[in-house]
């Protein structure tokens, strides 16, 4: 029995799943009707469905983020200003260049793609600068992370461009007769996709085997610097979606405050999944399960009556005893005080004896 | 302690988890005198020169310096150059973005008014160079320098920080002839000023242009110290391998393969500059090569530039009759060479990958990432390299970095072989690796060589070159000075060669 709990206690989603185990529990006991879901309408309601729904955006960026720091040992902070951009231009191509609309000016699907593609090149040009220029990533996508808003409100006039047609708001909210979130179904599509992309080809194991010994990497044949670029390509299309949804929510853009900071919290998801930040082999899964976490922690807060200012203080106590329960040293430490435990323990026994 | 003696070690022992890294060992410094250290790789002298300079502490022994009454123990580097040691490394370890003088002076900046006199330090910096007969802008940052003159900056600072004992750790191996030449004036102005110089190289030519006499270490034991005109260099080379001329047996397995006449790999002054000079060397099917040369003398860069892990800037490569270009790794392994590179840890193994993955790795790279090969084929494959290779390991599921080093380097052979090259380069295939798994790589290569693979095989271990090999090439300095044939292989000759030059 105990020699089952150790194994279980080494696989490597056990630390991040027990995290969101315990944010859940402490939900429960604070808010006793958290996981009580109710049916309005045909559609789901209830703390928990929230916090998968409000979590879609965090798991999208996270996804991306996760093969970022595997292949290249860095983050990119760009991801919350490329929302905004891939926002404005969805907009602002509906809008037809008006500030506020009831009708799309535009096809939908062509704004969406335009959306998308444009979150790819920002990507695009934080990998040629990272895998091509090799400067290193947190100052590569320093430039997109200042200049990103700047961007969309180029592209937006400055003005928050609103698209008040109900149908841009179905991303964001329920398509109706279906009783979850659009974006849920979303950011599942995203997760299953790049774990068959990861998986169907060997693009998983590249990006791993380049963040793991670059050099050997090189001499077997491999092209990292294609495999980073392609990591931040893909990061940067995973900001779009998130853009996208962010936007269909305030059926706006708005380039001030769309994915304000949520790059930080994308990062931390990796982290909190299990994910070391300095590259190397990753779980994709455990990135997920960390973006949940944050959002039920979030969650929890808002319900406990913590005003929005004062919760990144409550997230930060959080997320140090989480993270450092994680860490290697403190578990090394713990180890030791055992085992010098036990010495004393046979030690004691022994001069008993 | 006799007057003209500024550095004795007496007796000092060092121990590593396992291995005896010093045992009991003795050396002698004295004024104006260059003293080589010479020894294998792995035979302690970096050990001696790191415990010497309080970056290792040491178990037993005594340090004695000049103007000390007492034995000293260094604690650290600093506290070294404060008691007047100071080391030179191969890597220059200063500030590349700061100016020249301010790298002079770091530390120990002349002050005024509590701020950093510019001027005087600048007046200084460019005094201090002058004595060594340099002659740079000191004002600007040191990277705009190439690396023998930053070699030389490291120097000044030693010496004018303290004056009496330096040691050069593989100054060398990075500059070319000039550069070479202009380090041993600076060294041979030091030595007039009495400043007793330790010389750590691997080039023998070297070590007789400039040094007064050897010490030669050899598995961390000291093996004795001779007086330069009393030492030739075919002795220096046996007392380093620690094989006695005299007492050759010629330990060659017979083989009966016949290398056929097909031309694999053909270079036309191939080279790349700073690491090999140009050479030619041709491989036939089925053929063995092995290079031969002391550590540092360009066998792995022969080999890489060969590869394409460096990429040559000089002469042609022919691959099957064929022009080739190699512009990444991806290049030469299409066109069917497979490079088992000499550091299994910085450059063969894919520490948290499992072994499946490390094994399948080349060929699926080869393949490209969307062909990708099957979970099923890929254990298929994997198992029978297991098998043919006799890898030890419960799973090719586990990481490799759980496997011991002899099995860490069979499944980079299995990810080479996989690809199933025509042209093979093994680059200490067998270094730290038991006796038994050696014997299995030697004869894998033999046989690999039968079935019409053409190798190449670098080793330290000249037995184990001469079980193998059907021709060597000789490397002395960067550079391929000879080739000898199977009927001239034998240990006695390969050690002259190397020594001497090769027979032109």
């Amino acid at each position: 029995m105990k020699s089952k709990l150790m194994s279980l206690t080494k696989k490597r989603l056990f630390m991040p799943l027990l995290c969101l185990f315990i944010v859940l529990i402490i939900n429960v006991i604070k808010t006793p009707d958290f996981f009580s879901i109710t049916i309005r309408e045909g559609v789901l309601y209830g703390y928990i469905i929230d916090v998968i729904n409000r979590a879609s955006e965090l798991v999208i960026l996270a996804v991306g983020m996760t093969l970022c720091i595997s292949s290249s040992a860095g983050t990119d902070i760009s991801v919350g200003a490329v929302m905004a951009v891939a926002a404005a231009i969805c907009c602002s191509i509906l809008a037809g260049g008006q500030v506020s609309v009831t009708a799309y000016q535009n096809p939908y699907l062509f704004a969406v793609v335009m959306a998308l593609l444009v979150g790819a090149l920002c990507g695009a040009f934080n990998g040629f600068l990272v895998a091509k220029l090799n400067i290193q990533p947190m100052i590569a996508t320093l430039i997109l992370y200042t200049a990103g808003r700047g961007i969309a409100q180029l592209i937006t006039k400055g003005q928050i461009t609103y698209v008040r047609v109900d149908s841009y708001k179905l991303l964001g909210a329920n398509i109706p007769n279906v009783p979850l979130p659009t974006s849920v179904f979303v950011a599942i599509f995203v997760i299953i996709l790049a774990q068959i992309i990861l998986k169907k080809t060997s693009l998983g194991m590249y990006i791993e085997a380049v963040g793991i010994n670059s050099k050997a990497a090189r001499l077997v044949g491999l092209k990292s610097t294609a495999i980073i670029f392609a990591t931040y390509v893909i990061c940067g299309l995973c900001a779009g979606i998130a853009g996208l949804i962010m936007s269909s929510r305030i059926y706006s853009a708005d380039a001030n405050n769309i994915g304000l900071l949520m790059e930080l919290d994308a990062i931390l998801a990796v982290a909190l999944g299990g994910n070391s930040l300095s590259g190397g082999k990753f779980s994709l899964i455990g990135s997920v399960i960390g973006a949940y976490t944050i959002q039920a922690l979030t969650t929890t807060l808002y319900a406990m009556g913590v005003s929005a200012d004062q919760i990144p203080v409550y997230k930060a106590l959080v997320v140090v005893i989480i993270v450092s329960a994680q860490s290697p040293i403190l578990k090394d430490w713990i180890y030791s005080k055992k085992l010098k435990a036990t010495k004393i323990k046979t030690i004691k026994n022994e001069v008993l004896a | 302690m006799v007057d003209n003696i500024v550095l004795s070690i007496k007796h000092l022992s060092k121990t590593f988890p396992g291995v005896k890294a010093l045992d009991n060992v003795d050396f002698t410094l004295r004024e104006g005198e260059i003293h080589a250290l010479m020894g294998e790789n792995g035979a302690g002298k970096s050990t001696l020169i790191k415990t010497l300079t309080g970056v290792y502490p040491f178990d037993n022994g005594e340090i004695y310096l000049k103007g000390f009454e007492k034995n000293i123990v260094n604690k650290s580097p600093e506290d070294a150059q404060k008691n007047g040691i100071s080391t030179v490394f191969q890597e220059v370890n200063l500030c590349p973005n700061l100016s020249v003088a301010e790298n002079l002076f770091i530390g120990r900046e002349p002050k005024k008014f509590g701020n950093i006199d510019w001027k005087t330090m600048n007046k200084k910096a460019v005094e201090v160079l002058k004595t060594l007969d340099i002659e740079m802008d000191v004002t600007i940052a040191l990277e705009n320098y190439s690396l023998a003159l930053q070699q030389m900056v490291a120097i000044a600072r030693a010496v004018d920080m303290s004056a009496k004992v330096l040691i050069l750790d593989e100054p060398t191996s990075s500059l070319d002839d000039l550069e070479v030449e202009k380090l041993f004036s600076i060294m041979k102005k030091l030595k007039e000023k009495g400043v007793g110089i330790i010389f750590v190289t691997h080039f023998l030519d070297q070590v007789y242009a400039i040094c007064d006499r050897i010490t030669v270490l050899r598995n961390g034991e000291l093996i004795g110290e001779y007086a330069i005109s009393t030492l030739p260099k075919v002795k220096l080379v046996s007392k380093m391998m620690g094989k006695n001329l005299d007492d050759l047996a010629d330990v060659k397995i017979n083989q009966t393969n016949e290398y056929k006449s097909e031309v694999i790999i053909k270079t036309d002054q191939l080279g790349v500059s700073g690491s090999i000079k140009p050479f030619d060397i041709t491989l036939h099917k089925g053929e063995v090569v092995g290079l031969a040369g002391l550590l540092g003398s360009g066998r792995s860069e022969l080999a890489r530039a060969i590869f394409g892990a460096d990429k040559p800037n000089a002469g042609k490569i022919e691959v099957k009759g064929e022009n080739f270009i190699a512009h990444t790794p991806l290049d030469s392994i299409k066109k069917g060479m497979a490079y088992l590179p000499e550091n299994r840890k910085v450059e063969g193994i894919i520490k948290d990958l499992s072994i499946r993955e490390n094994i399948i790795l080349a060929l699926q790279a080869r393949k490209g990432f969307a062909n990708v090969i099957s979970r099923k084929e890929q254990e298929k494959l994997c198992n029978e390299m297991v098998e043919l290779l006799k890898i030890k390991t419960p799973s090719i599921d586990i990481p490799i970095s759980q496997l011991s080093g002899g099995n860490q380097q069979k499944v980079i052979l299995a990810r080479w072989l996989l690809t199933s090259p025509d042209f093979l380069i093994l680059d200490e295939p067998t270094r730290g690796i038991d006796i038994g798994t050696k014997t299995e790589i030697q004869k894998l290569v033999i046989k690999l060589a039968q079935e019409g693979k053409s190798i190449m095989f670098i080793s330290s271990e000249i037995d184990e070159m001469l079980r193998t090999c059907n021709r060597m090439a000789v490397l002395r300095d960067g550079e391929k000075v000879s080739e000898l044939q199977e009927n001239e292989l034998s240990q006695e000759k390969i050690m002259q060669t190397i020594a001497s030059g090769g027979i032109k």
